[in-house]
């Protein structure tokens, strides 16, 4: 156990560090840019003394290294700066800007709202992957499994808006069940916002299935051609027994591994199908600040889909080892 | 249709499907006798769904979308079948010997890709007007029927500012498998060399290299793609060619990170080889090493990866130009297309041609990819060895 613990420790350092790495790898990346915002905001002919104000307003004219450092200590404190598209500059206006809408808090509703909508594909796709994963498995080279494997394929081989709009062609405007705009608001019923929320969520369930049935048919028959499989059978188990008694508790490791690591997929694939529906989620927010060249918006969105996205990966990481007794015990 | 109905129509499945294996328990046929229920119950439903699919297909006035699928899909399987006839008979041995162990989807996958190469390259000769030509009306519906809003010299119709859809359609082609073809590439040399190197050289420069791409994999791709596009937009400002040169660099160099892990993996169970300790004692030079031992002997695996990488660019590429940050106007690009298409899908229900217009473009996109997937589907199965 203590090796274990040991491991463990050692992949959560390396997660952290890779976080911090990425936040380095964003700040620089950002601060590429050719001149900076002020000169962008005000447009040529702005005079050399506006600029340098709105520079210092900003905190443009400190160094790189301190920029960054600031950036990162505001950030972990939860304040991820003031977005550009609502700046009000003090010194432009003359008057001191109060009550502006911060990153955080633009981004926190929205936060909870891509968090609901991942959920909800979660609650769908993950019992409906390991269903038809198992069955594949069990019915390996059939009519089903080819018919399984042959649209899970189309549905990996889709860009995220051609199931998009598929889906509102069918189940929004030739038989309208459900909404095709996913307008949501704060004080919204949960019925009303399942509703609401369901085709971006049945969408990404096309998506993430796919690829979490593949793996869990390729873990478990990767399983059933072990002797103790062999075994099982010959003792004249029911293939279906064989298969979720036997073959299913050893292809766990891999099947948790899959399903963090489909999460994760979830969380970028989120960008696109948000913006078809007009899902009020980060992901929209963020294709709007990549269009505004909203830098801190852009910014700190960038940070929270990697930061996402590094500790599902951290996550599968640390289930599989804990999940394995051969990784449990390394030699 | 209601609860009750769909309760009913379970209960029926379930009964046919249980009196299905009780009158096949008492044929003497193996596989009747050691039917399971499942299988039972799989058979009957797919009975009830092809039931229901030809009488949809003849008899519902409304499913036209499915009756373009069938359709759609009964032209691809024959095709496929007809062009895997002409592969067994005609080209080299070795051509003829590949088509006849081809299932039906490789061969579906050779012929699209064949058709797609061919459209995008004389695209200029197929299209009937230019790419960005303002030919005729703005909004002119698809169908060529001036009764229903059309004209017979536009077939698919036109858009907002009157431009031939058909031909941006086929331009389309040319310009975004013609710009995810030219990342994949460019993405292969850069990841491919670096991998090929690192795995050569070894020590502290492929310590360096492996961290580095460990460090750009640990950022979501396409999210790490729009954050590099913010600084593209800033940096080619209002030149649409710039942006896109931009667009593939980065996504060429994003991509390259996941070719670089496989060269790397390849090449690195090559140097260990015999023949590799060979020629270095040969004294051969580090390029002789790459180019004359390392890569032939790496060409099976890099060429599937290189198939999916392609789906993968494709797809980032068509979603980048979806989101409004990709290929830009006036080039005519799949991606942009369904965005700006997207509305006609709500006249669905009155003049379905049109809304198949966003469907068409999207398509597009998916039917290569899927195509590209059958491909390499085929040729990892060929190349693992396994023959069942």
């Amino acid at each position: 156990m203590d090796s274990v613990a040991r491991v463990v420790a050692q992949r959560l350092l390396l997660g952290i560090l890779t976080l911090i790495v990425v936040s380095v790898v964003i700040f620089v990346a950002v601060n590429l840019l050719p001149g900076d915002f002020a000169q962008a905001f005000l447009g040529q002919g702005a005079t050399e003394g506006a600029v340098n104000a709105i520079r210092r307003d900003l905190g443009l004219d400190q160094p790189l290294v301190l920029r960054y450092f600031h950036w990162l200590g505001n950030a972990l404190t939860g304040d991820l700066g003031t977005s550009f598209a609502q700046a009000n500059f003090s010194s432009f206006t003359g008057t001191a800007a109060e009550n502006l809408p911060t990153v955080a808090s633009q981004i926190a509703p929205r936060f909870a709202n891509t968090m609901f909508l991942a959920a909800v594909t979660a609650c769908i796709a993950v019992p409906l992957a390991l269903t038809l994963g198992i069955l594949a498995a069990l019915y390996r080279n059939s009519l089903f499994d080819k018919t399984v494997n042959m649209v899970t394929l189309s549905s990996i081989s889709s860009p995220e808006f051609f199931l998009a709009y598929i889906l509102i062609l069918f189940l929004a405007v030739l038989n309208p069940v459900l909404p095709s705009i996913s307008n949501i608001y704060a004080d919204m019923g949960l019925g009303q916002r399942l509703e609401r929320t369901l085709l971006p969520a049945l969408t990404l369930t096309l998506v993430v299935t796919a690829h979490m049935m593949r793996m869990t048919r390729a873990a478990i028959i990767n399983l059933l051609a072990s002797p103790y499989i062999e075994m099982a059978r010959l003792k004249g188990l029911s293939p279906m027994r064989v298969v979720v008694r036997h073959a299913l508790p050893n292809a766990l490791a891999p099947i948790i591994n899959v399903i963090a690591l489909n999460l994760a997929y979830l969380i970028t694939g989120v960008v696109v199908v948000e913006v078809v529906f007009v899902y009020p989620g980060i992901g929209q927010l963020f294709v709007d600040a990549v269009k505004n060249r909203d830098i801190p918006m852009v910014q700190a969105c960038c940070l929270i889909f990697a930061c996402a996205y590094i500790l599902l990966n951290l996550l599968a990481d640390v289930l599989s080892i804990l999940s394995n007794p051969r990784l449990r015990h390394p030699k | 249709m209601s609860w009750s109905g769909i309760f009913a129509a379970i209960v029926v499945l379930v009964l046919t499907a249980w009196a299905f294996r009780f009158a096949g328990r008492r044929t003497g046929r193996p596989y009747f006798r050691d039917m399971g229920f499942a299988s039972a119950l799989g058979w009957v439903l797919l009975v009830a769904l092809v039931a229901y699919a030809v009488y949809a297909f003849f008899f519902v006035d409304q499913a036209v979308f499915f009756r373009w699928l069938i359709i759609g899909v009964v032209i691809a399987a024959v095709s496929a079948f007809a062009f895997r006839l002409l592969g067994r008979h005609v080209g080299t041995a070795g051509s003829r010997k590949a088509f006849r162990h081809m299932p039906l989807t490789a061969s579906f996958g050779i012929l699209t890709i064949v058709v797609y190469a061919l459209v995008a390259i004389f695209a200029a000769w197929l299209a009937p007007y230019g790419q960005e030509a303002i030919v005729g009306n703005a909004n002119i519906l698809p169908g060529g029927n001036p009764a229903t809003g059309g004209d017979p010299a536009f077939p698919l119709g036109t858009d907002q500012i009157g431009r031939d859809l058909m031909s941006r359609l086929i331009y389309g082609a040319q310009n975004t498998v013609g710009i995810a073809f030219a990342t994949t590439c460019l993405a292969f040399l850069l990841g491919g060399t670096l991998g090929f190197l690192a795995a050569t050289v070894g020590g502290w420069l492929d310590q360096v290299i492996s961290r580095a791409v460990d460090v750009l994999m640990a950022i979501p791709s396409l999210i790490f793609a729009l954050l590099l596009m913010t600084i593209a937009l800033a940096w080619a400002g209002s030149s649409g060619g710039q942006l896109t040169l931009y667009m593939i660099v980065i996504i060429a160099v994003i991509d390259s990170t996941r070719v670089y892990r496989l060269a790397r993996a390849v090449a690195g169970n090559i140097v260990v080889m015999d023949y590799i300790e060979a020629a270095r004692l040969r004294g051969e030079r580090m390029g002789y090493l790459i180019f004359r031992e390392v890569l032939p002997n790496a060409t099976a695996p890099l060429l599937a990866e290189f198939g999916l990488r392609f789906c993968f660019v494709f797809l980032t590429i068509a979603s980048l130009s979806f989101l409004g940050v990709g290929i830009r106007p006036p080039l005519a690009d799949w991606g942009t297309m369904v965005r700006d298409l997207s509305q006609f899908i709500n006249f669905a229900g009155y003049s379905p041609l049109t809304a198949a217009l966003p469907l068409m473009a999207a398509g597009a996109i998916a039917l290569l990819t899927l195509a590209v997937n059958f491909l390499v589907d085929w040729m990892l199965h060929r190349s693992s060895g396994l023959k069942d």
